[in-house]
């Protein structure tokens, strides 16, 4: 169970998003989860064997270094991570439970009879209303996480030098923190890509609104040019699922041939 | 075995759950195994190698780990959800003992009958493995002791946690005077605010996982209930429907 397993679950999402959170989950794939995977947690990997204080005395090193890293940048932005691309899988449930009704309905009523849907991916109704929400939701989960950093660390990102006087330390110590400059310039790369994140998610929003706007203006009744270009994938989000092919996902791809490519087998198992 | 072993197993017995039982399949992967194996696993990593005592007696800084940490919180939750991940084998049990009976009972009737090709056979077989049983009968007391089972490992861990280490919260110092320390020894634990904010987040996660199988065995015996008062009005319609008949026959015949 590792981030192969989410990567898995989250690239049969892609079907049901539009442009702008294909661009998104490549965004989170490759410039968030890829630079968390291969750098930051390297980076961050030595943080409390090499956070330094001068003084012999026993436990002042642990109590400065739990006073100043209460919650490691690695756990937060792991937490930030999975809690931000959760959503689009309420997205996931939503259409395979609409499969399933589908399929309980031509059971009862015969092959024949009228469906419930046209279309079970096609953002209608209530599965508008669920994408719209996991959007909020993802916008939520970025700007509170930026706001935690902000405030936990009071704005001060990796001072070389802190003074720590918790108990058991004597007088006030000096303790050093492992490579600042580097681990300064990671923070700031990966809060500003929740920020392109946020902002590309509020465009989403305002697409998705524009877009019903207009259908409610023109009645509704003519199909929208733009679901076909819904339905393609793109080169980029093709990528990350070649990329990496967890245990998971290869095992669950034997089993669900019936899908289609784009969609996560593992997870469609899961909920039909 | 791991993880995705286990989790490819669920997934097949999750075929026959309630939408609510997927919900918590998903809640238990994505929130509580996946936390712990990305985040909590590295905050537990240096427990022992720095947890320090304010001594140089030899031996004490072990014994006092000891003492405090006598089961490591990332080996109970291994256990935990080990543990409650098990129950939902119960139901793919039943289900796979349900398909063997039927495929050997639809062995021996195209015996019997004699006209069933092969290949029909084998397109039988596959349909049968395919279906997806209703939670009626025999399947549904398996699936409600499955649930009642899953609520009593959870509730049993959280209760087990919550003894052992007195509470949720880690302190930063602990005083310790057990045979060798000399005295009373001040011991410092390693990263006690981020240990407690995880152990606050999975007891959370850990909470709603117990809350969503009460209201999916809520969701279960409000539907047999309503399955068998409808039952029981089906058949009391058909009997008034049986006598009016008889009478109607009795009318026509005097």
């Amino acid at each position: 169970m590792n981030w192969a397993f989410l990567e898995g679950l989250l690239s049969g999402v892609n079907k049901y998003s539009t442009a702008f959170g294909r661009i998104w989950l490549a965004i989170v794939f490759i410039f968030r989860l890829l630079v968390f995977l291969v750098a930051c947690e390297k980076v961050w990997g030595d943080e409390q064997k090499d956070f330094d204080c001068n003084t012999r005395q026993p436990g002042c090193h642990n109590v400065c270094y739990d006073h100043y890293f209460p919650i490691s940048y690695t756990r937060l932005w792991a937490l930030q991570l999975i809690f931000v691309t959760c959503p689009s899988l309420l997205v996931t449930l939503h259409v395979s439970y609409r499969k399933d009704r589908e399929r309980k309905h031509r059971l009862k009523h015969g092959e024949d009879c009228a469906p419930l849907y046209d279309d079970t991916g096609k953002k209608r109704g209530g599965l508008w209303w669920t994408y719209f929400f996991s959007l909020l939701f993802k916008m939520t989960v970025d700007a509170v996480f930026v706001f935690l950093l902000f405030y936990i660390y009071e704005a001060t990102f990796f001072p070389p030098l802190v003074k720590c006087s918790q108990d058991p330390c004597p007088n006030v110590v000096d303790c050093y923190i492992a490579r600042p400059t580097e681990k300064k310039l990671f923070t700031i790369f990966m809060v500003v890509t929740s920020f392109v994140c946020i902002f590309l998610t509020f465009c989403e929003v305002l697409y998705l609104c524009g877009k019903r706007f207009a259908e409610c203006c023109r009645g509704g009744s003519q199909p929208m040019r733009g679901n076909s270009f819904m339905m393609t994938r793109t080169p980029l989000t093709e990528k990350p699922k070649v990329a990496y092919n967890g245990p998971a996902l290869e095992k669950s791809k034997m089993v669900d041939s019936g899908n289609g490519e784009a969609s996560a087998p593992a997870y469609s198992i899961a909920v039909s | 075995m791991s993880w995705p072993a286990l989790y490819t197993q669920l997934v097949g017995a999750n075929r026959h759950s309630t939408s609510l039982g997927k919900i918590w399949l998903s809640v238990l992967f994505i929130f509580r195994v996946m936390v712990l194996v990305v985040a909590a696993e590295s905050v537990w990593g240096d427990e022992q190698s720095d947890f320090v005592c304010n001594t140089l007696q030899p031996g004490c800084e072990n014994v006092c780990y000891d003492q405090f940490f006598p089961v490591s919180h990332i080996r109970l939750w291994c256990l935990q959800l080990v543990f409650v991940s098990t129950p939902t084998l119960l139901v793919a049990m039943y289900v796979a003992y349900r398909n063997h009976k039927d495929k050997k009972r639809l062995m021996q009737s195209s015996g019997r009958a004699g006209f069933l090709s092969n290949k029909g056979q084998e397109e039988e077989v596959e349909a049968l493995k395919k279906r997806r049983l209703p939670i009626a009968g025999a399947l549904w007391w398996t699936y409600a002791c499955s649930l009642l089972f899953r609520l009593l490992f959870e509730g049993g861990f959280m209760y087990a946690l919550y003894v052992v280490y007195d509470g949720f919260q880690m302190p930063r110092l602990v005083q310790c005077d057990q045979w060798p320390c000399p005295n009373l020894v001040d011991c410092f634990i390693s990263r006690p605010t981020e240990k407690t904010i995880f152990t606050v987040f999975m007891a959370t996660a850990s909470s709603i996982c117990m809350v969503l199988n009460m209201a999916e065995l809520a969701y279960l015996v409000a539907k047999a209930v309503t399955r068998a008062l409808c039952g029981q009005r089906e058949r009391r319609a058909s009997r008034d429907r049986t006598q009016s008949k008889t009478n109607q026959r009795s009318l026509v015949s005097t």
